[in-house]
């Protein structure tokens, strides 16, 4: 049994608690606690992303999903009340048999983690190198062009039909600010 | 070991400096108003009053700190302290002098984005958990408003990046020696300026708080300790979308060749950050409250197309060599 240099308790302590964190996010009753908890689990993975070497991915996961996306789904749920134990809501779990289509998942997921830790060439490689934004940047720009352009099309597909819904239907709307008044008028 | 204990030293003075400022600023800001609105202010507690945050923080311990039992308590305890706690872990990025910072991080601009982006827990749990209608309204008004005005601060400060080259805050000032980036990213500094005051839910943008409609808004059911940490998390606040202003567009520390070697770079830094506080201060006195629609709309709709381009010229710029030769 090796020593563990600081750096690599710091790294196991932040994986810990990203599973204790993300543990808690599908055990708890209270969905604020739960969402809470995947903030915590999200700043763990950061940490972990940091410790490995890539500070920029660090930063952008939590200014991404803890930061911006997490808060709009905290939000939601402030507007639609919910909160508090949310079991009634939920239906009871019938039988063995919804469990297994995500254990075959889980399981797949395993076996893989499994092989990654046990392969000794991606341990190579995985010691740390540290990977600058600009790094990121030609990456993005050069060989994942297409990849970032898809992903550009289907933000822009989500804002189009944001919009679309939430914009006031344009006629009907009109009619019914200038109603009143023509009432009065009569 | 040492240099670990020498940075702990060093962390501890400066938050041991930054806590009593910020509440110092509470009795800076109620002083300039009332000189600024021709009368004088709180002026009987030691001399020139200066000491009326001293009395304040006293009355406010001796109040009873109340956990609604309506409350979710857990994170109705915890929301206050993660706003203080987030604005606090900022500074630890911020170069105060040559020789004086926390940190260097190389990502030190992203840590200040995902501080501020976290921050937004604070409000939006404390409207939550307090379990009363004009908290959550409070809190809503603060998701909304943070979320929108956090996107073109990201946008507005990449022209920074764009010309220095660094996300590190230290290279940025080192790299404004020639010139503050002010004079190339004026439109830049603006969007960021207003971005900050949004953040920091100061007049005009206050509405998460908006005294008129909302009683206290998301702080409406706190008390005593809880309550002064959300005062004081919003005047570090102001004091840390000061100090960025400075580091990122007024070049930190330095000054033009007659005037650095009058003072030392720490009392530079001190006095431009404090202009801005002033700034700040001035803004509450002599700005209206703008209506929730027209504060998301002028957001969406006039903020952030000026920072996109602002961001597409200083690119072109960049491109050309426009700016530095």
């Amino acid at each position: 049994m090796m020593m563990l240099s600081p750096l690599q308790l710091m790294f196991y302590l932040a994986a810990l608690l990203a599973i204790i964190a993300s543990l808690k996010v599908i055990s708890g009753k209270n969905s604020v606690h739960s969402l809470l908890y995947l903030v915590v689990s999200l700043l763990a993975v950061a940490v972990c992303f940091y410790l490995m070497g890539a500070p920029f991915a660090a930063g952008l996961e939590v200014i991404v999903y803890a930061g911006a996306i997490l808060v709009l789904f905290v939000f939601a749920i402030m507007m639609f009340g919910l909160g508090q134990d949310e079991t009634l809501y939920t239906p009871k779990i019938a039988s063995l048999s919804i469990w297994i289509g995500p254990s075959c998942i889980a399981i797949i997921l395993l076996a893989q983690l499994v092989f990654v830790i046990d392969s000794s060439e991606l341990q190579e490689k995985l010691t740390v190198n540290i990977i600058s934004a600009k790094q990121v940047g030609a990456l993005l720009y050069g060989p994942y062009l297409l990849a970032v352009e898809i992903a550009s099309f289907l933000l822009l597909a989500g804002l189009i039909a944001g919009y679309h819904f939430a914009k006031p239907d344009g006629q009907d709307d009109h009619l019914r600010l200038h109603q009143p008044s023509n009432e009065k008028g009569e | 070991m040492i240099d670990i204990l020498f940075k702990l030293l060093e962390i501890i003075i400066v938050i041991a400096l930054l806590i009593p400022i910020a509440a110092m600023l509470v009795w800076v800001e109620r002083r300039m108003i009332g000189i600024w609105q021709d009368r004088l202010g709180p002026n009987r507690v030691g001399p020139i009053g200066i000491l009326q945050s001293v009395a304040d923080l006293l009355k406010i311990l001796g109040k009873e700190d109340w956990i609604p039992p309506f409350s979710d308590r857990l994170v109705f305890v915890l929301a206050p302290v993660i706003g203080a706690v987030c604005v606090l872990m900022s500074f630890a990025v911020i170069p105060f002098s040559p020789s004086i910072g926390v940190s260097d991080l190389n990502i030190g601009l992203l840590f200040f984005l995902a501080m501020a982006s976290l921050a937004v827990y604070s409000v939006v749990l404390a409207g939550w958990a307090s379990n009363s209608k004009y908290a959550l309204l409070g809190g809503m008004r603060a998701a909304a408003q943070t979320v929108s005005y956090e996107v073109f601060m990201g946008i507005s400060v990449m022209g920074v990046v764009l010309l220095t080259g660094t996300f590190n805050l230290r290279e940025i000032v080192l790299a404004q020696e020639s010139g503050w980036l002010i004079q190339t990213q004026f439109v830049g500094f603006i969007i960021f300026l207003i971005a900050g005051i949004a953040e920091s839910h100061r007049l005009p943008f206050d509405l998460p708080e908006a005294e008129t409609e909302l009683t206290a808004g998301f702080h409406t059911e706190y008390s005593g300790l809880k309550f002064a940490l959300f005062f004081l998390g919003e005047y570090l606040s102001v004091t840390l979308i000061s100090s960025m202003s400075v580091v990122l567009f007024f070049g930190g520390w330095l000054m033009p060749e007659p005037l650095d070697s009058w003072l030392p770079p720490l009392v530079w830094f001190i006095l431009k950050v404090f202009v801005f506080v002033l700034f700040f201060i001035l803004l509450r006195t002599s700005l209206p409250r703008p209506r929730f629609d027209q504060l998301l709309s002028f957001g969406w709709k006039y903020m952030l197309p000026l920072a996109l381009l602002n961001l597409l010229v200083t690119a072109a710029f960049k491109l050309t060599g426009g700016f530095y030769g």
